[in-house]
C-alpha cells in the first residue's frame, strides 16, 4: 500500500527533477558506450566500477528529488536503497518508515510513529510519494499486482490489488520492475489495479485530479509519461544498455526520443554511502536482472 | 462487570454458518490464529470472511469454510502470497469481493458508525469496479472549494460484520482488550463494526494490572463490544504478536510448503494444546536434523 505531493507540485513536469546527463547517445545501439568507462570516468579509478544496480539504486533516488517534507514509501531494496539515499543527500526532508509502524531518522532511531491507520490517511492527504512494484505494467502506467489471466478464475493469482487503487487516486506513484521484460511491459494488464493516465482520464475529474506517475525504473532505464497523451517514454538508458534491448524487452511501442540520455553517474559520495552505510552486504545485485 | 472468559472452542460455538466475521490483524501479523484454529474444528462454514488476509484466510479457504472473501490482498509477509488463498482462487471455488486496502478500511467504519457508506477517491479508473459491478458513486452535494466542482466519489459500502475475532497481548475478564506492539491495525475497527466479537489474548491479567506498566492508550478494544474472552498463550502463532513473539518463520515456511491435507493431519487434529505440542515437536526433529546434518 503505503504514498503524496502538495497539488502545487504535482503540477510540474515530471522531467523537471532529471538531472541533465552528461552524455546523450543516439538511438543507434552502436553508438551507447560500454557501462564500464562511462562508470570509470566517474569513480576516479581508485573505486569498482558502477554495477547496475547501483545506477538502479540513483534512477531511483532521483524519483524524490524536489519532493519536500513527504513520506517516501518504497516497496523493494533498491528503491529503499534509493529513498534513503535521497534523505542522506539531495532530500533531507524526506520521511521513512522502519517497514512496520515507526517513522525513523537518519541513524534508525524513531522520530515518528505511523500505523496503518494513519498511513492510509496519510495517503488520501496526499503527503507521500510510493514506489510500488508490478507484476504487469502498460503503456499508460496501469498497473497489476492481483492476478494473471481472467480474475474469475486466474491462471495465477498474485498479491490482490493492496493499495493500489487508493495510491494512484491521491499521491504521485513511481514504478520499480527490476527485470524488465515483456511480459512485465505488457500492451494490456489483466487487471486495473494501479490507475494509468488513460483509466484516470475516462474516469473523470475526482480520478484526476491528484494523479501523477512520476517515474517507472526498471533494470535497463527511466521511462516517464512526458508524452502529449501520457504513452511511456524512454527517459533514461542505464549505462551499458541500448535502445533495441530495451525496445525488445518492451510489450508495447515505446515513445523513443531523438536524444536519450543516459542515466546519471553516483557521485564519490554516493557511491560510498550505497556500499558503506546501505548496503554492505550488496544484497542489491541479488534484486536486479541483468 | 461481567466474566466474559470462555474457552475458544465456546467462542466458535456461539458462531452460525453464513455468518459475515470479520478477521483482525494485517497479513501474517497478529492474526487470532487460535480462534481460527478453532473454528476448523468446528462445524462452522459457508463463511463470508471480511480480512486484510494472511493465514487466517488460506486456512479457512484450504478447508473450504469460505464462501465469500472480502480482501484487498492474503499474503505471508515474508513470502508474499499466500499459497492456500491462490489455489482456491485458480480452481475457482473461491468467490471474492476485492477492494483496495482503504477501501476496506472505510466499509468498517462506515459500519462502525452505522453508515450505509463513506465516500471515497479509490477505485475510480481501476477493474476494481469492473469486478464489483454493485459498487455505486456517489456526488458531493457541496462545490469543491478551489476547483468549484461537485466531485463524483465510490460511495464504499459499510462493511458489516455479524461477529469479529481479533487477538491482543493482555485482555481483562470484562473484555478490555489491550496492544502492546508497533501497531494496533484495525482490530478495535473489527470490533466496531460487528454485531459483537471474541477476543483472545496472550495473557489475562486483572483490569488494574493493563496500565500499571503501559500508557492509556494502549487499551484498544472496549468491552462494551466484546462478548467473550479467550485467554490464548501463543495464540497468535505462527503470526507475529510483538511483543510477546515474533513470528515464527520456519514453521510459516512449513506451512507454506506442506501440502494441505499434511498439514492439517499433522498439527490440526487435536486440541489447542495438542498444535501447541505437535509444533514443539516439529521444531525439536528439524534441530535434531539439522544437527545431525552438521559436520
Amino acid at each position: 500500500m503505503s504514498d503524496t505531493v502538495p497539488p502545487a507540485s504535482s503540477a510540474q513536469p515530471t522531467s523537471s527533477a532529471q538531472p541533465t546527463p552528461p552524455t546523450s547517445p543516439a538511438r543507434s545501439a552502436s553508438s551507447a558506450p560500454p557501462a564500464s568507462s562511462a562508470s570509470s570516468a566517474a569513480s576516479g579509478g581508485a573505486r569498482a566500477a558502477v554495477t547496475r544496480a547501483e545506477y538502479c539504486v540513483i534512477a531511483c533516488a532521483e524519483a524524490w528529488r524536489g519532493d519536500g517534507e513527504v513520506l517516501a514509501s518504497p516497496m523493494g531494496l533498491v528503491p529503499s536503497l534509493g529513498a534513503r539515499l535521497a534523505r542522506a543527500t539531495f532530500a533531507p526532508d524526506l520521511l521513512l518508515t522502519d517497514g512496520e509502524a515507526m517513522l525513523i531518522g537518519a541513524d534508525g532511531s524513531p522520530e515518528g510513529w505511523l500505523p496503518y491507520r494513519q498511513h492510509l490517511a496519510l495517503v488520501t492527504g496526499g503527503r507521500r510519494h510510493v514506489m510500488m512494484g508490478a507484476s504487469q505494467l502498460d503503456r499508460f502506467g496501469n498497473q497489476n499486482i492481483s492476478c494473471v489471466g481472467d480474475w474469475r478464475r486466474p491462471a495465477r493469482q498474485l498479491l490482490g490489488v493492496r493499495g493500489g487503487p487508493v495510491n494512484t487516486l491521491n499521491n504521485p506513484v513511481s514504478y520499480w520492475i527490476p527485470r524488465h521484460s515483456a511480459r512485465v511491459f505488457v500492451e494490456k494488464v489483466d487487471l486495473i489495479g494501479g490507475v494509468g493516465y488513460d483509466s484516470a482520464a475516462a474516469a473523470g475529474p475526482t480520478a484526476t485530479r491528484f494523479h501523477r506517475l512520476p517515474r517507472v525504473v526498471s533494470n535497463l532505464g527511466v521511462f516517464d509519461f512526458a508524452t502529449p497523451d501520457h504513452s511511456m517514454r524512454l527517459a533514461s538508458l542505464h549505462p551499458g544498455v541500448t535502445v533495441e534491448e530495451v525496445v525488445a524487452a518492451t510489450g508495447f511501442e515505446l515513445v523513443l526520443p531523438d536524444e536519450v540520455p543516459y542515466t546519471r553517474e553516483p557521485s564519490p559520495a554516493e557511491l560510498d554511502l550505497i556500499r558503506g552505510a546501505l548496503d554492505p552486504r550488496g544484497l542489491r545485485d541479488r534484486e536486479v536482472g541483468d | 462487570m461481567g466474566d466474559k472468559t470462555m474457552t475458544a472452542d465456546e467462542a466458535v460455538a456461539r458462531l452460525e454458518s453464513g455468518m459475515t466475521l470479520g478477521i483482525g490483524g494485517w497479513g501474517s501479523r497478529r492474526k487470532p490464529m487460535a480462534l481460527v484454529r478453532a473454528l476448523l474444528r468446528s462445524p462452522v462454514t459457508d463463511l463470508t470472511v471480511v480480512s486484510y488476509g494472511g493465514p487466517d484466510v488460506g486456512m479457512l479457504a484450504a478447508a473450504g469454510r469460505i464462501r465469500r472473501l472480502v480482501a484487498p490482498f492474503a499474503t505471508l509477509d515474508s513470502i508474499p502470497l499466500e499459497p492456500h488463498f491462490r489455489a482456491a482462487r485458480e480452481s475457482g471455488s473461491l468467490d471474492l469481493t476485492e477492494i483496495d486496502e482503504a477501501m476496506f478500511m472505510w466499509g468498517l467504519r462506515a459500519a462502525a458508525h452505522r453508515l450505509p457508506f463513506l465516500p471515497v477517491r479509490a477505485g475510480l479508473g481501476s477493474d476494481v469496479m469492473r469486478v464489483n459491478p454493485g459498487l455505486r458513486t456517489v456526488t458531493s452535494p457541496y462545490a469543491d472549494g478551489s476547483t468549484g466542482a461537485y466531485e463524483t466519489f465510490v460511495a464504499m459500502p459499510a462493511l458489516r460484520l455479524d461477529a469479529a475475532l481479533v487477538h491482543v497481548n493482555r485482555a481483562d475478564r470484562a473484555g478490555n482488550g489491550q496492544y502492546l506492539g508497533p501497531d494496533p491495525y484495525f482490530d478495535d475497527l473489527f470490533c466496531e463494526a460487528a454485531g459483537t466479537a471474541y477476543l483472545s489474548c496472550e495473557r489475562l491479567v486483572d483490569t488494574a494490572e493493563l496500565t500499571k506498566a503501559a500508557p492509556p492508550q494502549t487499551l484498544l478494544v472496549k468491552r462494551l463490544h466484546v462478548s467473550g474472552v479467550v485467554e490464548a498463550p501463543g495464540g497468535a502463532h505462527f503470526t507475529s504478536c510483538a511483543p510477546d513473539h515474533e513470528r515464527d518463520e520456519a514453521f510459516q515456511r512449513l506451512y507454506a510448503s506442506l501440502p494441505w491435507a499434511e498439514f492439517a493431519e499433522r498439527f490440526l487434529t487435536g486440541d489447542e494444546q495438542a498444535y501447541r505440542t505437535a509444533v514443539r515437536t516439529w521444531h525439536e526433529e528439524t534441530r535434531d536434523r539439522r544437527g545431525e546434518d552438521r559436520p
